[in-house]
């Protein structure tokens, strides 16, 4: 059909023109800029949901546009690439209906949802680039596009943030931009490939072809926060709540680890990394940031930095998951792109909830916080369940998956840490989830809004509650055809292992 | 129709054009604007002309009067001319209407005719098909550039465009004693012929280095940039614009072409890699500059020091890099043209909102003044070299064409300016963002002044996309393909 030539263009095109258009609005037609971002959203949802069902069924997708005389952009939606992209676009409607609520009154909405879409943009072009210099390229967009929505309150605070993040992310970005060009110059192709495309290469190019390895693992590693590439992701906090959404569920975190599943299983193939001998410290690596994360999660009592350090911890997971190098774990890994995401929305949305409704920000604040705001604390009750990795929420999915992996190529290790990780998870949830729900609320909050008859503004609370519903289905109807879990095994079939 | 608009002569009408309106102009004074506004128009109608022309017929060449090459006139255009005429045209437009906004009118009488004069000279160079015509046209355009840098007549600028003036000279003269040594030698200034001729002989070394060196300081490669900072930075916005964008790429222009036709005689490579060092210590020292500047408009003009030494680095690397590289500078040329005048464009609208361009100081104008914070950030991409623009498209040519023949060195200066230009750049944006204790004067901006700027930056965006026509339209006469080969 000529049309699936198109389609992945479009669904590209449907966050990025209504950015376009949005910038040049002036703040009062608030009415004109709902509409184009709500449109915007929806189209995509429908055209992904399109392709969802054609790639079931084996269609193809493609869309290839001339970009250097012998380099092409593509845009490809395979079962990978419409995985990540399913997972954006539905939180994206979901974070622009959370972020319209929440940034009612403040000033440059214009310019706000302007680089709200175009952060999306980039991602979903991340999620169907074919080829890797085109997942650079939205990658760099990606950088770009977030720096404004990190510095939009025009702070010192948020500009040194800003900063931090640029600091690492543009490192990172050359790091991959030399692995790339490097790979190219080897091998003459960068197209991505079920079950690699590179190991055919001659055995005296190994050495170089480790050292690509970690230079591209190293460039993506700074956006998924693996040690030591985390700075700057805590400082990034000081944005506005759907930013924070944003960065950690929808966009950035996830397009690192999104590239490094890219990187292992259709640049390299999973065997033949694994015969380079760079999965196994991928896995350490990994192993090492989940512990780290959680650690340092547990010192703080900013909610919004607590939730920071849980992201660098939960986001190794995939890394890990990945990195193991056995079927189940692959699939463990893959379905934590989006049981994570998911999860992790969720508890930001409503810590955004806190802040705005109550002006709670730190957890030594939140004593009773679950009887004024019994809904919001229940979604978030969901979430925190779900990072432990509590059955039924989506979270224990992704665990089971990686440790049973883990078991099946004999790496035992990593049970430990799952159940380090596990303990720790509660040991940082638990304590705000008592104080929540059986401690005595103050006198007094800190700043109170009033919204009337529900505990806070609808924009506000139905994301949370529509975010955790999913965290719950995830888990509960794991094994039905579409769940997640389902099209993660699918995946493993179609891109990863030789049946 | 068609028939007949193929046989004009687009090209002459491109150095008449100018000419004739830059008299104009200095007679009629009162109406020096509008008929230079309606003169740029012309040139971008005329350049399109040529464009399809040369997409017909190949490449064009025209004797002026009939004389024959060591006396009269030739013209010559290829896709490269054809590049540098449209670069020119397009950044000249932009630039005239922004200008328009810029200058009262009575800076008007003294800015247009100036300025058409020196467009003409572009034009002509960038059309001249012998040695002593680029001569004349370089020459010309110098004194020109120089006259414009000190247009404002602040002490500042003149004593800046004064240096400028005598570095201008000195390397006219290296240029002239190189082609004259050339024609003593060898007996002609036209070029085709003179590359049939010249060979491997100590004149032709005493030659090439003296024109090499003498372009290289009109170029302002390191250590020769001491000039351009000051005149850069001093010179009236638009006047800086044109200065960065396409001045210095002029004599970069010639250097390329006699370096393609004369000097592909030297099998050793020394002075390539000479001209890489010095261009890899450009991009080093010019980012580093531009990064401790307080002033914007000397950040970006130290910018372009570091942006030069990326034209040189291709020397080493076309040795055994073939014609690759070479399209590479050519988009490199023309996306830095775009990016750099966008930038210029906006230093001129952020000193006349807030009266002065210490970059810590901005104080909000992301918000006051959007549309040229978004040119600057789009400028900026093109100029760190990130996806999409022309400036990725250059440097990712330039990556490869390093790493596929181990110019590690190379390679690794590339991707430190990259970062370095990313610290210069995001520091001005940071620093939009966010208030400053000492308020702005916040003096409105005329529209114009601000979308020509976003306009040009844009374009640079835009050259991300379009790489693989572009390049069949450079590639027009095969300069690049096989070295020597220049009709």
């Amino acid at each position: 059909m000529i049309w699936n030539n198109w389609i992945p263009l479009l669904v590209v095109l449907s966050s990025l023109l209504p950015g376009l258009v949005i910038f040049t609005l002036s703040e009062k037609q608030w009415r004109v800029r709902t509409f184009l971002n709500i449109f915007g959203a929806v189209a995509k949802l429908g055209l992904v949901g399109w392709m969802l069902w054609g790639v079931y069924h084996e269609q193809h997708f493609e869309t290839r546009l001339a970009l250097l005389p012998d380099l092409d952009l593509v845009l490809r939606a395979g079962p990978l690439a419409l995985f990540f992209v399913s997972l954006s676009t539905l939180l994206w409607l979901v974070t622009t209906v959370y972020a319209i609520g929440y940034l009612e009154h403040s000033p440059h909405r214009s310019r706000f949802f302007g680089f709200f879409s175009l952060c999306v943009t980039a991602t979903v072009g991340v999620a169907l680039a074919g080829n890797l210099i085109t997942f650079l390229l939205f990658y760099e967009l990606l950088t770009l596009s977030t720096y404004p929505l990190i510095v939009h309150r025009g702070t010192e605070e948020a500009r040194k943030a800003g900063q931090s993040y640029l600091t690492y992310t543009i490192l990172g970005g050359a790091l991959l931009l030399f692995g790339t060009v490097w790979l190219y110059s080897l091998v003459g192709t960068l197209e991505f490939t079920p079950r690699g495309f590179l190991s055919q290469v001659d055995a005296q190019h190994h050495p170089t072809l480790i050292i690509i390895f970690v230079l591209l693992i190293g460039g993506l590693g700074v956006k998924a926060a693996l040690i030591p590439f985390n700075g700057w992701l805590p400082k990034a906090m000081v944005a506005p709540a759907p930013v924070s959404a944003l960065l950690h569920a929808v966009a950035v975190v996830k397009a690192g680890a999104f590239g490094i599943i890219r990187v292992v299983y259709d640049v390299f193939g999973i065997d033949f990394a694994a015969s380079l001998g760079v999965t196994a410290p991928l896995a350490w690596l990994a192993a090492a940031t989940i512990i780290y994360g959680s650690l340092r999660a547990l010192f703080q009592d900013d909610l919004k930095r607590r939730l920071a350090y849980s992201t660098i911890s939960q986001v190794s997971y995939i890394a890990l998951g990945v990195a193991i190098a056995g079927p189940l774990a692959s699939i463990g890994g893959v379905v934590h792109l989006v049981h994570q995401g998911v999860m992790k929305i969720t508890l930001f949305f409503c810590a955004g909830n806190l802040a705005e409704t109550l002006g709670v920000h730190k957890i030594s604040e939140m004593n009773g916080v679950g009887r004024r705001m019994p809904w919001t604390m229940a979604a978030f009750t969901i979430g925190a369940f779900g990072m432990i990795g509590a059955p039924p929420v989506a979270g224990f999915i992704s665990k089971w998956y990686i440790g049973l992996g883990a078991l099946e190529v004999d790496q035992g290790w990593v049970l430990l840490v799952l159940a380090g990780s596990s303990l720790l998870n509660a040991a940082y949830f638990l304590p705000i989830l008592h104080a929540a729900w059986f401690r005595k609320p103050p006198e007094k909050w800190p700043h109170e809004h009033d919204f009337g008859r529900h505990e806070t503004s609808l924009a506000l609370l139905i994301p949370p509650l529509i975010t955790a519903s999913l965290a719950l289905l995830a888990g509960v109807l794991a094994m039905l055809p579409f769940s997640p879990l389902e099209w993660a095994k699918l995946i493993s079939v179609r891109e990863f292992y030789t049946p | 129709m068609g028939a007949q608009l193929i046989q004009v002569d687009w090209a002459v009408v491109l150095i008449m054009l100018p000419l004739s309106a830059a008299m104009l102009g200095f007679l009629l004074p009162g109406m020096a604007r509008n008929i230079g506004l309606l003169a740029a128009l012309l040139i971008l109608f005329t350049v399109v002309g040529l464009g399809w022309q040369l997409t017909q017929t190949g490449v064009y060449s025209h004797v002026a009067g009939g004389w024959l090459a060591p006396l009269g006139i030739q013209l010559h255009a290829d896709g490269f001319s054809l590049l540098m005429l449209a670069t020119s045209a397009i950044v000249g437009v932009a630039v005239s209407i922004y200008s328009t906004g810029y200058f009262k009118a009575a800076d008007d009488q003294r800015f247009w005719p100036t300025w058409l004069l020196l467009w003409a000279a572009l034009n002509a160079l960038f059309l001249a098909a012998d040695v002593f015509n680029l001569y004349v046209t370089l020459e010309l355009l110098g004194l020109s550039a120089v006259t414009l840098a000190s247009l404002t007549g602040s002490k500042d600028s003149v004593s800046a465009a004064m240096r400028y003036l005598l570095s201008t000279l000195l390397g006219s003269l290296a240029f002239l004693l190189g082609i004259g040594l050339l024609y003593h030698q060898y007996g002609s200034v036209d070029i085709a012929i003179l590359s049939e001729r010249v060979n491997d002989s100590t004149v032709s070394w005493a030659a090439l280095g003296l024109i090499t060196a003498g372009l290289a300081l009109k170029t302002a490669l390191f250590p020769f940039h001491f000039w351009l900072p000051p005149a850069h930075a001093s010179a009236p916005a638009p006047v800086s614009a044109l200065l960065s964008a396409l001045v210095v790429k002029a004599s970069f222009y010639i250097l390329l072409r006699l370096w393609l036709g004369l000097f592909d005689f030297q099998q050793d490579s020394t002075v390539a890699n000479m001209l890489g060092i010095l261009g890899a210590t450009a991009v080093l020292w010019g980012s580093i500059q531009a990064l401790r500047q307080i002033r914007l408009k000397m950040l970006v003009a130290y910018s372009t020091v570091a942006q030069i030494g990326y034209l040189f680095l291709a020397f080493p690397l076309a040795q055994t890099g073939g014609n690759r590289v070479w399209y590479a500078v050519a988009y490199l040329m023309l996306s830095h043209a775009l990016a750099k005048a966008a930038m210029f464009l906006v230093a001129g609208n952020m000193m006349l909102f807030g009266g002065h361009d210490r970059i810590v100081n901005l104080d909000r104008v992301v918000q006051r003044l959007p549309v040229t914070v978004a040119a600057f950030g789009l400028a900026g991409v093109s100029i760190m070299g990130l996806p999409p623009s022309g400036g990725f498209i250059a440097k990712w040519l330039l990556l490869e064409a390093a790493l596929a023949q181990g110019h590690w060195g190379i390679a690794g200066i590339m991707m430190l300016g990259g970062i370095l230009a990313a610290a210069y750049v995001f520091k001005v944006l940071g620093y939009a963002f966010i208030p400053s204790p000492v308020p702005h004067q916040a003096v409105s901006v005329p529209a114009r002044m601000q979308w020509m700027a976003l306009l040009l930056a844009t374009l640079a965006i835009m050259a991300g996309f379009v790489a693989q026509p572009l390049m069949q339209l450079i590639g027009i006469g095969a300069l690049f393909d096989s070295t020597g080969s220049m009709p």
